[in-house]
């Protein structure tokens, strides 16, 4: 079927590959890259937009950005979206390891960013105190901040290969991002080109109050867990106007609520598809981010149950229409702030 | 023992052959990598970092290296601007390359200095499980406060101490890989030190390697002490046949005080090469690539370098200065400094003025000539005259073209090093250490 008679707001649809630490911790398939490439390749018969893979220093388990890096090449379409901390990590490599994510996969990647909150983290490190939920937020802010801010510090066009005046780059398009944060400062610019999207993805699990602002400040994507189409729609309408009372545009940014799923049988994933149709249908949410009790079955029930029957009832598509992450979600490439500058400038 | 010797398939006279260890350096950001010629494509998609692992893999090379960098050079307080720039992340890009190849090691260059051994010895023992036990770090320790502007700490580094904390750093990585025995479950690591403080779980179990493999780069007293004491492979910049002998001779001789044995320590020196269906056009071509290489601007930069103060209206087909360098110039950020400039001076004005050369003919004539020219028969037959000399025990090969410069080696030079026993034919095992005839890191008792 066309796509075109499908005139609805479009359903983004996301899946958690990590299943819970008990699990990880027992099967070696944690550990095994062909565990994560068979459900990415899942992933993507069943057209969904991204991948996450959760991380946290305490966490059993190998580094999701390597994960997600190790699955790149193997896969074509689907978005990887490996969570990152901000907390005991630095800034600068952070910036860089997630545009070099981009470079691997050919403009698919993301990055969901976290904090790590607990003393068992901060004990791996030695360097600081676990800090409150608030503070630990405000540094992400900032690191997502900088992040952007070094992803934009090679305009796009910088690199000119000009034999004539031996020159490999225009440097008058790199730019020094000179980032005071409260905790870190940054001089830039980033050692790594722009990357295919301009800027990753930028992925945060708005839940909690804490993270809510920084939501709003910085992501394309914000999660929110919800049990309820009032509560999703709540938080939806709460984000928004966060993101409007910062000077952005609420359109570019995505709410999805993110639910856990535990798909026994073909009812089950046809249920699913029921309650993703009913709270889409209310306006609640801009999609869904799937949370699994078992990641192999459910994704296989997902890809073989619900999703067949979003697209025969037109609320999904059936083919990725574009190649890049922010082109399945719908959302431009951001424009160089440091470019738009530049052309202001006198 | 190791798989260096291969039996001779020459009567008892000959000495058994050494075989040698071949890695595929990517490309770097400094004027050995040409980009005006036409065949010069990305050095940061993914197809090429692919094209050359690929191609190393073919021709059964060891590893595949990458290079870092964390700062963007500066010349005269401007980012410099006439080489190839512009990296992509070590880990990450090895992670994905993973995907494409099956036995290549896969060498990431990271820093000691603006790093932390929880996580990096987290992100190495990741790459190490998701490639089979390919994994190396090439530990590095710049410590320059130019370099630390992009980092939380600053330039909080004593030069001094770079070895030091690096040293700690690896015996804490290497305290956290052997947490989790094999069979067993995590161990809790207590580190306490001057320069860390690390107490808690390692959240991934023993990687294929025990320990991926550590290479070293640095070529002080202390740095090749830190090899003697800690690493697999050394990355060293003597490249010619003399320099390479006492540096292999002085390396080697710093093991015994560390109880180990000659062959445990893998010399590998970074080699340029240029080769031609016959010398003369072999020749002919180093010098076309020398000019590509030394552009006049880069001429000039080079030269600045060593005098430490502005040139640009000197003309690159003209004579040197005539006076002095400046010894506490800060002209150049973020490259390796010149230890005495004055000699440097005057070394290359004794040779302009010997031979008529010019500034951009000078230095043409006195950085980075080519280390093997010639026709693949000659270059084979050089390459493994060093390691039968114990001037190297393999190399890491500086293709000077992104991504295919590998290529014209591997179809034309491999064969003939194999055809002599001196490179292998297949790989005999999945692990980088096996590659290396490196023996496995001694496991922790398991328990439970
Ligand atoms: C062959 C070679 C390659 C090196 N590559 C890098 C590199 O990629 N990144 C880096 O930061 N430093 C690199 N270094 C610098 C060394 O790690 C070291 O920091 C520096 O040489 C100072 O140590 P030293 O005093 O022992 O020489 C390299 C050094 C050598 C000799």
């Amino acid at each position: 079927m066309p796509a075109s008679p499908c005139a609805l707001r479009p359903l983004h649809l996301a899946f958690a590959l990590d299943g819970p630490a008990r699990r990880a911790r027992r099967g070696p398939q944690a550990y095994d890259p062909e565990h994560y490439v068979r459900l990415a390749r899942l992933a993507e018969r069943g057209t969904l937009d991204f991948v996450t893979l959760g991380d946290s220093f305490a966490r059993p388990g190998p580094d999701a950005l390597a994960v997600l890096a190790r699955v790149a090449p193997a896969t074509g379409r689907v978005g990887l979206v490996p969570a990152v901390t901000t907390t005991h990590t630095e800034p600068f490599h952070v910036s860089t390891a997630v545009n070099t994510l981009d470079w691997v996969s050919r403009g698919r990647a993301g990055w969901t960013v976290e904090v790590s909150r607990s003393r068992a983290e901060a004990r791996l490190f030695g360097r600081r105190d676990a800090a409150p939920a608030d503070a630990l937020w405000r540094e992400a802010g900032e690191v997502a901040d900088v992040a952007a801010r070094l992803w934009d510090s090679w305009e796009d066009d910088a690199e000119i290969r000009d034999a004539a005046t031996g020159r490999f780059v225009d440097r008058d398009k790199l730019h020094h991002v000179d980032f005071r944060g409260s905790s870190f400062s940054v001089r830039g610019p980033a050692i790594t080109p722009r990357p295919p999207q301009g800027r990753p993805v930028v992925v945060v699990d708005a839940s909690a109050r804490a993270a809510r602002e920084v939501a709003a400040a910085h992501a394309d994507v914000a999660l929110v867990r919800a049990e309820d189409p009032a509560t999703a729609g709540d938080a939806r309408a709460d984000l928004r106007e966060r993101t409007r009372a910062l000077g952005r545009d609420p359109d570019r940014l995505r709410v999805l609520v993110s639910l856990p799923v535990e798909l026994y049988c073909s009812g089950d994933a046809v249920g699913l598809a029921d309650l993703i149709g009913d709270w889409h249908a209310d306006g609640v949410s801009d999609g869904f981010h799937l949370r699994p009790a078992d990641p192999e079955r459910d994704l296989a029930r997902l890809v073989d149950g619900t999703v067949p029957v979003l697209q025969h009832r037109c609320l999904l598509r059936r083919f990725y229409p574009g190649a890049t992450l922010r082109e399945h979600l719908g959302l431009p490439r951001p424009a160089n702030r440091y470019a738009a500058a530049r052309k202001v400038a006198p | 023992m190791t798989t260096t010797t291969a039996p001779s398939r020459a009567p008892s006279a000959a000495p058994p052959l050494r075989r040698m260890h071949l890695a595929a350096h990517f490309p770097g950001v400094n004027n050995t990598t040409v980009w005006t010629d036409a065949r010069a494509a990305s050095q940061i998609d993914f197809a090429s970092f692919e094209h050359l692992a690929r191609t190393a893999e073919r021709g059964r090379f060891d590893f595949f290296f990458l290079a870092e960098g964390l700062r963007l050079r500066e010349h005269k307080g401007r980012i410099h601007d006439l080489d190839v720039m512009g990296r992509p992340e070590a880990i990450t890009v090895l992670s994905a390359l993973a995907a494409v190849t099956d036995r290549l090691g896969l060498a990431a260059t990271v820093s000691a200095t603006f790093n932390e051994p929880y996580e990096l010895a987290r992100r190495l023992a990741s790459l190490d499980h998701l490639s089979g036990g390919r994994a190396a770090w090439n530990v590095v320790t710049t410590s320059d406060a130019f370099t630390g502007e992009n980092f939380r700490r600053g330039g909080f580094l004593d030069r001094a101490d770079r070895y030091v904390r690096a040293a700690e750093f690896v015996a804490t990585t290497r305290a956290l890989w052997d947490s989790w025995p094999t069979g067993g479950t995590a161990r809790p690591v207590a580190h306490q030190g001057p320069h860390f403080s690390v107490r808690g779980e390692f959240t991934l179990p023993r990687s294929p390697q025990g320990h991926p493999v550590i290479i070293q780069a640095g070529d002080s007293a202390e740095g090749r002490d830190f090899a003697a004491a800690t690493a697999d492979v050394v990355f060293t910049r003597h490249s010619t046949l003399e320099a390479g002998q006492e540096f292999y001779a002085d390396v080697k001789a710093r093991l015994a005080v560390h109880g180990r044995d000659a062959d445990s320590l893998k010399i590998m020196p970074g080699v340029t090469f240029v080769l031609g269906d016959t010398a003369a056009d072999a020749q002919e071509r180093a010098a076309t690539i020398r000019r590509q290489q030394v552009s006049p601007q880069n001429a000039l930069v080079a030269l600045e370098q060593v005098w430490g103060v502005d040139l640009s209206a000197y003309d690159p087909d003209g004579p040197l200065p005539d006076f002095d360098p400046d010894p506490d110039s800060q002209l150049a950020q973020g490259r390796v400094r010149i230890g005495d400039p004055k000699a440097v001076a005057d070394r290359w004005r004794a040779l302009s003025e010997a031979k008529g050369l010019s500034i951009r003919e000078t230095v043409i004539e006195t950085t980075g000539r080519q280390s093997f020219v010639g026709t693949p028969a000659a270059v084979a037959e050089e390459m493994a005259a060093f390691v039968a000399g114990r001037a190297a025990d393999g190399f890491i090969l500086i293709p000077h073209l992104t991504p295919d410069g590998l290529d014209g080696f591997v179809d034309r030079v491999v064969p003939l090093l194999q055809e002599r026993g001196v490179l292998r034919t297949e790989y005999e095992g999945a692990t980088l250490r096996s590659h290396l005839g490196l023996p496995e890191p001694v496991r922790p008792a398991g328990k439970g």
